[in-house]
């Protein structure tokens, strides 16, 4: 590319970015304000929390089952090494190289590149502002969970106490606590249903319960991690050995893992795998930037990239095995219900002595009534029981983990303890993500200089997540839902794979890739070999692409619809799919777009403003004229220059 | 004689009487269906003869209590159409007539009044001893002073409120720290900071960065 407005800055790349020599002082000196980590460990544990998150345990587990079971786990694998290792080597060694968050980073290689930053800032803040609400749900029903019987296992009564309540009775108890009791949907996007209270409460005290870990940046959240980073995998294993001694938990298992070798032919398995492989890795995000920015220079990031990618995919299989023992025993649980519902049937019908039919003989029993009395039979409306059809129930997302996880618990003894546990579980896997997401909103804002340099960090953090959690009250209404899932659909998946591509392509093609090899033979001591080059060149940024391109043109083609919950529709208690109203095109411009182009709008913004004030030297200027200002100057120390005082305060 | 052939009839006939008031679908019968395998499992008793005695006492008390009549004998229940499933009918006559029955709606009375009585009986609950058509009244939803998770929220609110007040302390008292340590040895402090850089020694302290070189920045 050898474009006009490229050529100039890329002769002051050194000047941007810190040599060899000034990290060296940097290291041994350790003189500098940006912050450190106390060790390693909790680096590791803080990127591990950001990148194992909700989507670990509630998205991976449904894909793996509904693309073949344990057939997934080849592309899985595949796209694992070949696009979110190198992609992760990538974001670990440039932060740490660079040393800034991520606009300082992308600056740093080219002032045209800042857009990439800004993009960054943008996804960032939006996913944090829908993944906070989530975090409420967790507070709510943890809150709702120190009750002897959990308030989600039985309907409540009507007004005049003659029956159960009907929305409740006609779907289930779980449906009816979570989109009643707790959402308080309102049938469309388009009714707001005003606030509700009860969640505004619970939303309050997460983005309040956020502020305080994150309130000082890593030193705060580096302390927190400690927790919220180990306790997910204890509460996963106490929910293992639970789950393996109930019954029906290997047909779970079984489920989830059976192969279906067909579905490799498929090419939406391919492409899922690629996008889980993406989303879960937090790539893009700007958080792994800043928190490898935080790092002492010969840290190990090839090292610790290979480490976070094999723990995250593990955690992935271990966190849907256990999910699917949980789910294996609601399903057998419902089965056996089922079938001792029509057994029931059967002997009051016909006034056989109990025992008579068993689960063992019903199929017999039902054949040989149904040939004597075909009419009763069919007047009886038996149901059909399948346990295949248990095992698939809507199994994804919010819905797994409010309807069919609560379910499940609520069928085991001692429930509260359990669902205690499993929401904990929740909100640890949640908040150690907000972490790397705020760190992606906090720290592009302070290289932008938005907030005053006087503002101590508290006050930077408090700042912003009061304004979040005002924006984030649009969730927390009765349509709130639907918000949430028009942002996670579109705000938070194709502008991060702009995003991704883009820094490939400048790291690789801009900084470019020689210059990045030298980086990390100075880091780590060794240049990266052929396996990291093949991929950061043309493998990873390819793979980018294809996902990108089908992304867009499916979601292009499809008209945007959504599930509402409408106790008036035909189908209730199926969701009703809908589609969106015309003005909600605008907001997904806004959600999808504004992040996404903000690459080559930044870009164009930067090139306009150098043709127009027509200085080569404009960059440079601006740096003289904040000497004075500026603390953050990485350069050597020396005392041999008694006069500089006078004249640094003089400019 | 006649007498003696009174008595023949009214002996068969009494009972076919009764036979006539108690049938399946009777009017103002219901029928009882009885879980016994479901409700005791491994301890379920034996349904007999006994045990239908048992009930029909059990049912003659029932209208006692409601009626508040002390004339209710076991003889006033019939129970007819008894099945393996058990489930069985009944009718209520009344004591001072035994052809005339009790109205539908006074059986249920009593039975509503009694439930709980009569399903201890037999160690039985509202699921498992039926009396089909009589629906049993809900238990009165618990509604507690305040509701319990408010308690919980109201805790970890007041932990996060405590936990806030102390950040904000902590870092005033740490700017406080700073401000005082810089104002009394400001001069000592500049030298000793570039001494300490100088031997490489880290010393406390912020490094100020405004009296260092820029040489990259100075190039005009």
């Amino acid at each position: 590319i050898q474009l006009k407005c490229l050529q100039v800055s890329n002769q002051d790349l050194e000047e941007r970015i810190p040599s060899y020599e000034e990290l060296e002082k940097l290291e041994n000196e350790e003189a500098g304000d940006r912050p450190k980590w106390d060790n390693k460990a909790q680096y590791m544990l803080t990127i591990v929390g950001f990148c194992v998150g909700l989507g670990n345990v509630w998205r991976f587990p449904y894909l793996c089952q509904s693309h073949g079971g344990g057939a997934f786990m080849i592309p899985f694998l595949i796209l694992l090494v070949l696009e979110g290792v190198p992609l992760l080597h990538l974001e670990f060694a440039i932060g740490q190289r660079l040393r800034k968050g991520s606009v300082g980073v992308w600056s740093a290689i080219h002032p045209y590149l800042t857009g990439i930053g800004i993009g960054s800032m943008c996804v960032s803040f939006l996913v944090s502002l829908y993944y906070n609400t989530i975090m409420a749900w967790v507070m709510w029903y943890f809150f709702n969970s120190f009750q002897e019987t959990l308030p989600w296992s039985q309907c409540p009564v009507n007004a005049n106490m003659t029956g159960l309540v009907s929305e409740c009775e006609r779907s289930s108890p779980v449906d009816y606590y979570w989109y009643r009791e707790t959402l308080n949907t309102t049938p469309d996007i388009d009714n707001t249903g005003g606030l509700q209270w009860w969640m505004v409460l619970c939303h309050v005290s997460a983005w309040a319960l956020l502020f305080i870990c994150i309130s000082r940046g890593i030193e705060t959240t580096g302390k927190a991690v400690y927790i919220t980073s180990t306790l997910p995998y204890a509460v996963l294993t106490i929910f293992l050995i639970r789950g393996l001694t109930l019954k029906g938990s290997l047909n779970g298992v079984k489920f989830l893992f059976t192969p279906d070798m067909n579905e490799l032919m498929n090419p939406t398995t391919w492409l899922d795998a690629g996008a889980q492989v993406f989303y879960s890795f937090s790539l893009a995000f700007g958080g792994l930037l800043s928190f490898s920015s935080y790092n002492s220079v010969h840290n190990n990031c090839e090292q610790d990239a290979v480490i976070i990618s094999i723990v995250n995919g593990a955690t992935a299989v271990y966190a849907a095995t256990v999910i699917y023992t949980i789910i294996g025993f609601r399903a057998t649980e419902k089965f056996d219900d089922c079938i001792s519902g029509n057994i029931l049937t059967l002997l009051n019908t016909f006034d056989l002595p109990e025992g008579n039919v068993t689960e063992n003989n019903y199929d017999q029993v039902l054949h040989s009534l149904n040939g004597t009395y075909p009419e009763v039979i069919q007047g009886l409306n038996l149901k059909t029981c399948d346990l295949n059809s248990f095992l698939s129930e809507g199994v994804e997302g919010t819905g797994l983990a409010f309807i069919v996880f609560t379910e499940a618990i609520t069928k085991m003894p001692v429930s509260p303890v359990w669902s205690v546990l499993f929401f904990i579980m929740l909100f640890c896997l949640g908040l150690s993500s907000m972490f790397g997401n705020i760190e992606g909103v906090l720290v592009p804002l302070q290289d932008l200089g938005v907030f005053p340099k006087s503002w101590p960090k508290e006050a930077i953090a408090g700042t912003t997540c009061v304004l979040c959690c005002l924006v984030g009250l649009i969730f927390v209404q009765g349509s709130g839902n639907y918000w949430l899932s028009l942002f996670d659909s579109y705000g938070g998946s194709i502008p991060l794979l702009i995003i991704a591509f883009c820094e490939m392509v400048g790291v690789v093609y801009l900084y470019g890739i020689d210059r990045f090899n030298d980086d990390i033979e100075f880091m780590i001591g060794h240049k990266p070999n052929l396996f990291w080059q093949i991929t950061w060149r043309f493998v990873s940024p390819a793979i980018m692409f294809v996902i990108f391109v089908f992304y867009f043109i499916t979601k292009v083609q499809e008209t945007p619809m959504y599930k509402a919950w409408n106790p008036e529709s035909e189908n209730f208690p199926t969701l009703e799919e809908k589609e969106y109203p015309s003005w909600i095109f605008a907001i997904i411009f806004i959600l999808a777009g504004i992040p996404g182009l903000s690459v080559p709008l930044t870009a164009i913004y930067k090139c306009l403003r150098n043709r127009c004030c027509k200085k080569d030297n404009e960059f440079k200027q601006d740096d003289l004229n904040t000497i004075a200002k500026q603390v953050h100057l990485t350069d050597e120390a020396t005392k041999n220059k008694p006069d500089i005082p006078e004249t640094a305060d003089g400019r | 004689m006649l007498v003696w052939i009174l008595f023949l009839l009214c002996q068969v006939g009494a009972p076919a009487l009764a036979q006539d008031l108690c049938q399946r679908d009777a009017p103002n019968g219901y029928k009882v269906r009885i879980s016994l395998k479901t409700a005791l499992g491994e301890d379920a008793y034996e349904w007999n003869q006994s045990e239908m005695f048992f009930f029909q006492a059990t049912m003659a008390f029932a209208m006692r209590r409601h009626f508040q009549m002390e004339t209710y004998n076991v003889d006033n229940i019939i129970l007819c159409v008894q099945t393996s499933r058990v489930s069985f009918w009944f009718v209520v006559t009344s004591p001072d007539n035994t052809t005339m029955l009790i109205p539908k709606a006074d059986v249920e009375k009593a039975v509503r009044m009694s439930r709980h009585r009569i399903n201890n009986a037999f160690l039985l609950s509202d699921r498992t001893l039926e009396f089909l058509g009589i629906y049993p009244t809900l238990a009165a939803p618990v509604n507690p002073d305040t509701p319990p998770w408010l308690i919980v929220f109201g805790v970890v609110i007041g932990a996060v409120c405590v936990g806030i007040i102390a950040l904000l302390i902590s870092s005033l008292l740490q700017k406080r720290r700073k401000e005082k340590g810089m104002t009394e040895d400001g001069q000592d402090e500049e030298d000793m900071q570039v001494k300490g850089v100088e031997n490489g020694i880290n010393l406390d302290g912020t490094y100020n960065r405004g009296f260092t070189d820029d040489d990259r920045f100075t190039k005009l």
